[in-house]
């Protein structure tokens, strides 16, 4: 079986583009609306799945042979929930700021669609080192997707990115601030508008290149 | 009538104000997988309460009766106490010592789901037929769905004894009961507008969820609607004399949230708890 899919490079790099979960496979948005109002929160909670990510792939991947088909899913959730409980615990206690921003949302990693597709697509059929392999790609791809939509609500609500003030108030475009933008309507808008974007753009490519080849 | 209009204000605040999709995020990847008919989206629905109410029951049981913090028997003075503080006491743990197994929480309330839902699957296709074909197929689904973890999260939140916003086990019903209704709303809802949406000509790369995500935008916006409606159906309910008094104090007090002029830079009073 390991041999017949893609190599543990192939796997890493599918997660960051090709397959980016957030606008490929349009998976665990619930984080990706709800911690993008400031990029600074977005970026911890990318570390917090990333975490939560390689650690429960490996450890199914380690335990792939004992699971039980109906049970499977049960095991990844208790697998997930006790890392998540780890990554609650510590943000509690080193980033008490941050953990009172992020809320309920950093519990709610256990039933994050990525993670549990990942140890379900993935990590109970490879080896440790393709599960790890693929754990760090998606993290990053997903890290990568809620960069773009933080950036562009926190730009637009509330002029500033990473917390550091762009100087917009400075130049006159204090009153012009969107306090939509950090309002739930805006993050699901501005995701919708970024997935049409994507797909544009992957479209116009595709198109080129069949163009490019029928030339050819 | 002052618990009848309580439950009209929970289910307002619960269903409306703050719905589990529009305002808490919670619950996406059915509202965009599954709306695409208000059949299947109705049945999602419907799955999604019952089981978020009776996961919400046993998960306010297990964290009274077990979880929550607690001194132990001999040194909580009347206090109710939990099982486990009886048990650590009864096997010679120290009587002084605080009983806190809440670092457990999350891993138990993922097993509760769990058994919430085999339990709801077995019960209804045995007794249920016809139940069982509407809305059986959604049932091992939403183990994972994100509302009734968070509805379980809110309620281990309000279950420490003696805290202010402690919730009894009628308020933990009526609040899962009218989170999973606002689900259920929000799904009907994105399932009527996609079925008439098969006629309408979206731009090839927004097709499928982006012009999803967009309308629960705009749904979203719409729902900011009713923002401070539970406030002031609050103050409407009050005695007569009440409100009264409350205007000769302060004549000049400032409107409520909801008739603020509609500024674009005007954020409600009642913003999400993240910035």
């Amino acid at each position: 079986m390991a041999n017949e899919g893609p190599t543990p490079l192939e796997r890493f790099i599918n997660g960051i583009l090709p397959e980016n979960p957030t606008f490929r496979q349009i998976l665990g948005i619930c984080p990706t609306l709800a911690v993008t109002g400031s990029v600074k929160g977005a970026m911890t909670m990318a570390a917090a799945v990333a975490f939560v990510l390689v650690c429960s792939n490996i450890v199914t991947s380690l335990l792939r042979r004992l699971l039980k088909p109906h049970l499977r899913i049960l095991v990844f959730t208790l697998t997930i929930a006790a890392f998540v409980t780890m990554a609650d615990r510590f943000l509690a206690a080193y980033m008490y700021d941050m953990s009172k921003l992020l809320g309920p949302y950093v519990p709610l990693i256990i039933v994050n669609c990525i993670i549990i597709a990942r140890c379900e697509v993935c990590a109970s059929r490879q080896g440790v080192v393709t599960a790890a392999a693929d754990a760090v790609g998606q993290s990053i791809g997903h890290a990568l997707g809620l960069l773009a939509v933080a950036t562009i609500r926190e730009m637009l609500g509330s002029g500033k990115w990473f917390g550091i003030d762009l100087g917009w108030g400075a130049a006159g475009f204090e009153q012009y601030r969107w306090g939509v933008m950090i309002l739930p309507p805006g993050a699901f808008i501005t995701l919708g508008l970024l997935l049409g974007t994507i797909n544009w753009i992957g479209a116009a490519r595709a198109k080129r290149a069949a163009s490019a080849q029928k030339g050819a | 009538m002052t618990y009848v209009t309580s439950i009209i204000l929970i289910a307002i605040s619960t269903a409306l104000i703050n719905n589990m999709v529009f305002h808490f995020f919670v619950g996406n990847c059915p509202f965009i997988g599954v709306s695409r008919r208000v059949s299947t989206a109705f049945g999602m629905g419907a799955a999604v309460t019952f089981v978020t109410t009776l996961a919400a029951l046993l998960s306010w049981t297990v964290t009274y009766f077990i979880l929550r913090p607690s001194p132990c028997p001999s040194a909580a003075g009347g206090q109710p106490f939990t099982l486990a503080a009886w048990v650590w006491e009864k096997f010679g743990g120290n009587p002084k010592a605080t009983v806190d197994l809440s670092i457990l929480g999350y891993t138990v309330y993922i097993f509760l789901i769990a058994f919430a839902v085999q339990l709801v699957e077995m019960y209804v296709r045995k007794f249920f037929p016809p139940l069982y074909k509407a809305f059986g197929v959604f049932l091992p689904l939403i183990t994972t769905n994100c509302v009734i973890l968070f509805v379980c999260l809110e309620v281990s939140k309000h279950c420490i004894a003696g805290s202010p916003d402690f919730w009894n086990l009628d308020r933990t019903l009526i609040y899962s009961f009218f989170a999973g209704v606002g689900f259920m709303l929000a799904i009907v809802l994105m399932g009527g507008i996609r079925e008439e949406l098969d006629f309408a000509n979206i731009p090839r790369p927004l097709r499928g969820p982006g012009i999803t995500l967009i309308i629960t935008g705009i749904l979203a916006l719409a729902f900011m609607g009713f923002t401070g409606v539970d406030k002031n159906l609050n103050e409407l309910t009050r005695p007569k004399q009440a409100q009264a008094a409350k205007m000769v104090q302060t004549p000049s007090s400032p409107p409520a949230a909801s008739t603020q002029p509609a500024g674009h830079n005007t954020v409600p009073q009642e913003t999400p708890r993240l910035p």
